[in-house]
């Protein structure tokens, strides 16, 4: 499939941004962070900035922005749909939250509430988005039962690592919260390699045979493409440049998103304050590299059934 | 409204082509483009038509495959449109509404003034059925001429898709499939039609008829009639081609 830059750059942001809100929502109640309005302030901030951000970039792959208002009436059948839905929810919820927190300083009784409905809300959003992918049966790839929790794991992760770098910056650090990262940080990559696994054994279970119903006349070969040109639909699924690469691709994924970000902030732990808040807030970043990248894998080494026409040989 | 209808609608109106017959011409794909570009409703783009890298929506195409190896190897004209699936996950993964299944005939369309051009839907489909126009924005994908089929300003000969009165070779059938009684259902049956990938679970409507086996020996190798004798003996011929050769 084609990584849209786009899209890439939205599920991290916003995937991020949820993440941190999920966080935010549950922590602040339990008091397990500072009740401090500025604390308040710029963690929600950073949490809506990140998740509009993404929210905003996803319309510029579609081809009629203007009619992204409909996006929000199907969410009977949709998930696209049901994701846009609850993604306002959400943030109107933690607006509530936010302003208790900024103005009030206050994250007990109903804005305990608030907090927790909106981290459900951003809870709800990213699987969501984790199951438009993987509601597409002709997507091998996608169309697997660790989709939707690696989706889930690395919101929480990128969530966890810019919750650790506004810790370290604002209140001078916390190993409980560097820990709670470290933890999650490496069950996002470990579900993700068990993912890879499944995706380099697993088959799809058509052909072009099965695509052609030809296979009983021996095996199917295309002789002739239906046009010289390449169209729509090889542009959009037809994506290889990568898949040489995926090998290598991954390793640089993993060491970005969870060996650098992972040492930076064991080394925190032992700097001083100022020195601790650079590593936290590098740590953050290159996680975001490494989602980025794996996000983009994630396309790229997708394959499509409709290849299958145009003489591939596994869809 | 992208929800499916609840039951599967009696009527189910599509195609039934035939692999045997399609000579792999592509005048289908010509007079659906030339139908669609100037009818319901907007025209069916291409970009840059004249230029090097032409590029445009086709709501239906033809690949020719080869199947087999050697002498047992056949060549397969395949033409390729929106099957009209009872299960379209197209449909469903529409978050704007513009994708819908009709009630009443099970054509699968799309409502272009709703279409956010989010291209979903072509993810969704296995068969490669839907393309962007990119010129207009919004999701295209074979309408089984909704504005011919019904339209009784036309003749009712006229009464069926672009591409099935345009076949020269009547590879391609028009009728309702979920008829048992009707002439493509007969057809189908007769035929031993199937569906494309039917391990997708979207069971399309329309059907496609298999190759019929190549003749066999005892047909394909019959004697021709023998031929006149080159060089007769005797009778008027016989005189003629003495006095021929003499001369
Ligand atoms: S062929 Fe594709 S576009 Fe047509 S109904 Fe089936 S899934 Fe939808
Ligand atoms: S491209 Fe249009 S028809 Fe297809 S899913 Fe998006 S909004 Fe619906």
């Amino acid at each position: 499939m084609h990584p849209a830059y786009s899209v890439i750059f939205f599920t991290t942001a916003s995937g991020a941004g949820f993440g941190l809100l999920a966080l935010l929502g549950v922590l602040g109640p339990l008091r397990l962070l500072p009740a401090d309005r500025w604390f308040g302030l710029s963690a929600l901030f950073l949490a809506f900035a990140l998740a509009v951000g993404g929210l905003l970039s996803s319309t510029l792959h579609l081809k009629s922005p203007a009619r992204a208002r409909f996006a929000f009436s199907q969410w009977r059948s949709s998930w696209l749909s049901r994701e846009g839905v609850a993604s306002i929810a959400t943030m109107a919820i933690a607006g509530v939250f936010a302003i208790g927190w900024v103005f009030f300083e206050a994250t007990a009784g109903w804005w305990a509430a608030a907090g927790l409905l909106a981290a459900l809300g951003a809870l709800l959003t990213v699987f969501s988005t984790g199951k438009i992918y993987a509601v597409l049966k002709p997507i091998r790839q996608w169309h697997d039962p660790l989709v939707v929790p690696v989706y889930l794991l690395f919101a929480l992760a990128t969530g966890a690592v810019w919750l650790d770098a506004v810790v370290a910056v604002l209140a001078g650090g916390s190993v409980a919260v560097g820990l709670g990262t470290i933890i999650v940080v490496i069950g996002a990559w470990g579900t993700k390699v068990a993912y890879w696994k499944r995706i380099d054994q697993g088959r799809s279970p058509s052909t072009p045979e099965s695509a052609t119903g030809l296979g009983s006349l021996g095996q199917v070969r295309l002789l002739m493409a239906p046009h010289t040109e390449e169209n729509y639909l090889q542009r959009e699924m037809g994506y290889r440049v990568a898949r040489k690469h995926t090998a290598k691709l991954r390793v640089v994924a993993g060491f970005f998103g969870l060996a650098v970000p992972v040492f930076l902030i064991l080394a925190g732990w032992l700097l001083p304050t100022g020195a601790a808040a650079v590593c936290a807030v590098l740590a953050a970043l290159f996680v975001s590299l490494g989602v980025v990248i794996e996000r983009w894998l994630f396309f790229a080494e997708a394959r499509h059934t409709v290849t299958l026409y145009y003489g591939d040989r596994v869809g | 409204m992208t929800s499916l209808p609840k039951r599967p609608s009696a009527k189910k109106l599509g195609l039934v082509i035939d692999l045997d017959t399609c000579v792999g011409c592509h005048a289908c794909v010509v007079n659906c483009k030339e139908w669609n570009t100037g009818g319901y409703p907007a025209p069916l783009t291409d970009q840059n038509p004249y230029g090097k890298d032409v590029s445009g929506a086709w709501l239906n195409r033809v690949h020719t495959f080869e199947a087999g190896e050697g002498a047992e190897g056949r060549t397969i004209h395949f033409p390729k449109s929106c099957l009209h699936c009872e299960e379209p996950l197209c449909v469903t993964v529409c978050p704007t509404g513009a994708s819908y299944k009709r009630d009443e005939d099970g054509i699968v369309l799309v409502d272009e003034d709703r279409c956010m051009g989010c291209g979903l839907c072509a993810w969704a489909c296995p068969y490669g059925a839907r393309e962007m126009d990119m010129g207009v924005g919004v999701m295209k994908k074979c309408t089984l001429c909704i504005d011919r089929i019904y339209n009784e300003n036309l003749e009712e000969v006229d009464r069926v898709p672009a591409c099935v009165s345009t076949c020269p070779a009547s590879a391609r059938h028009f009728g309702d499939l979920g008829d048992p009684n009707s002439a493509v259902s007969r057809l189908v049956a007769e035929r031993g039609g199937y569906d494309l990938m039917p391990e997708q679970g979207y069971k399309p409507t329309n059907k496609y008829l298999p190759p019929r086996p190549r003749r066999d020996a005892s047909t394909a190798g019959a004697k021709p009639e023998a031929l006149d004798e080159a060089s007769p003996e005797g009778g008027f011929l016989g005189w003629v081609d003495r006095l021929l050769s003499a001369v």
